[in-house]
């Protein structure tokens, strides 16, 4: 809250980011989910992990309506840190390694700061933090593979989504670069926003009227899972289908987490 | 008695000051010497090379560092001089194409990132403000590694106590608020940290 303050007092506009995921267009393909681990240096999945030591930033739920054949009908809903504007994570740290970030309004996780202590997780209402239980380990020759752009985490510290903010610095270095001090809104796109294959997933600056998301998150379809406990989350959902809306809201932690790891 | 034990007790007193504060800082830092000598001078003296020609913003604005084997082998394809140190990198890294591994005095950890694009163009400092005079230098200096944690002993700026340390000199995240905060800059923790 003090940081967005301190925004609004410097008379500057910074961007707000946001994105938007349509719940009709998602088929559950997991890419994002892929996309993501790929990009955050995440290590892959070994076969003991389960869905408490899984650790993926975007997790796919898979939620049902429960009617038997032929009434029966499921819908996959991509989870991941909905980078709320009133944080529950900040609030609770100790350590203050939860920021929310005055340049983007991205829920920064500063793991060098964290002490492991997990009350985040506990605050959490979207259960879209992860703990690192132990150092993370690649497969011989896939350390080469890791992004330059991203520090891994140790062992011992929480994760979670980012919104891939080393593509906003490396955006932001190509935009200074040219000598720009603002990006343009295609400059900076989130790995599981890009990978998306049926284009599901839409990211932007929510504050700028002009852009592709502030139009779509006017459209009276949308909606915030778990909205009414007043986290303000930056990620809205999108869906036609009224039984989604309502199940996803209630369902959400009753149903199966689909992919333990991307 | 009692003035013999005050004696003591400063006598002990300044011997473990004058250990903390100048023998220890020296014992936690190993000096490496650098794979072999390079003189700045030399290249820029000699040659007429401006800083940019080796080390430049490049057009996705990221920052060339240090120039590989591709841009020294403009000039030393063969041995150009008598040293010993140009011997040294002709044969033993041109000729075998491997890559000088140099020691770099100013490399931050694997969490921070700084662009230096933002902070040429926008910031307008200068690259002495940071890396000193070393543009102007004879010969490399021994590098000082960090014992424990690996780090350059450069990031510390002239002195590592910070006393008659310039303003703005250093690398040290402090140094870097500092300077963020008298150019009124709002910059998040994710604006330097990956």
């Amino acid at each position: 809250m003090n940081n967005r303050n301190k925004v609004t007092q410097d008379n500057q506009k910074h961007p707000r980011y946001g994105m938007v995921v349509d719940l009709d267009k998602c088929t559950g393909c997991g890419t994002c989910s892929l996309a993501c681990a790929v990009e955050n240096n995440q290590q892959p999945a070994t076969p003991d992990m389960t869905n408490r030591t899984g650790n993926t930033w975007m997790r796919m739920y898979k939620v049902h309506n429960g009617k038997p054949f032929p009434d029966s009908r499921a819908v996959f809903v991509p989870m991941f840190c909905q980078q709320c504007d009133d944080t529950p994570c900040l609030y609770v740290c100790p350590q203050n390694a939860v920021e929310l970030d005055p340049m983007t309004g991205i829920v920064a996780q500063i793991p060098e700061r964290c002490f492991g202590c997990r009350y985040c997780m506990a605050a959490c209402p979207y259960e879209s933090r992860y703990f690192n239980w132990w150092d993370p380990v690649w497969p011989e020759g896939m350390e080469k593979t890791l992004n330059p752009d991203v520090s891994p985490r140790m062992r011992g510290v929480v994760e979670k989504c980012n919104f891939c903010h080393g593509r906003w610095q490396r955006a932001r270095a190509k935009a200074a670069s040219e000598g720009r001090r603002e990006l343009r809104e295609d400059e900076y796109i989130p790995a599981c926003v890009e990978c998306c294959p049926t284009e599901a997933l839409t990211f932007g600056n929510l504050d700028d009227p002009k852009s592709k998301i502030a139009k779509l998150v006017d459209d009276p379809n949308i909606f915030k899972i778990l909205g009414r406990l007043g986290t303000k989350p930056k990620v809205y959902y999108r869906t036609t289908r009224s039984w989604v809306r309502n199940a996803v809201d209630r369902n959400i932690y009753s149903e199966t987490k689909e992919t333990v790891h991307g | 008695m009692n003035n013999k034990g005050i004696l003591f007790f400063f006598a002990g007193f300044i011997a473990m000051l004058v250990f903390g504060w100048f023998l220890f800082p020296s014992l936690m830092y190993q000096k490496l010497e650098q794979p072999f000598h390079f003189s700045h001078v030399t290249h820029t003296e000699m040659t007429g090379m401006s800083c940019n020609d080796c080390h430049y913003v490049k057009s996705d604005g990221q920052f060339s560092g240090i120039p590989t084997n591709e841009n020294c082998s403009m000039c030393h394809m063969g041995i150009l001089g008598e040293t010993e140190d140009e011997r040294i990198f002709v044969e033993e890294y041109m000729m075998q194409d491997r890559e000088v591994p140099w020691f770099v005095y100013s490399r931050q950890p694997e969490n921070v990132y700084f662009p230096h694009v933002q902070h040429i163009d926008f910031g307008e400092i200068s690259c002495e403000r940071c890396h000193g005079e070393h543009g102007t230098s004879e010969s490399l200096r021994p590098f000082q590694r960090n014992r424990l944690s690996g780090y350059s002993r450069d990031i510390w700026g002239p002195s590592i106590s910070r006393i008659n340390n310039p303003a703005g000199i250093g690398m040290k995240m402090n140094d870097c608020i500092r300077c963020h905060e008298q150019s009124e800059l709002t910059i998040g923790c994710i604006g330097c940290h990956k």
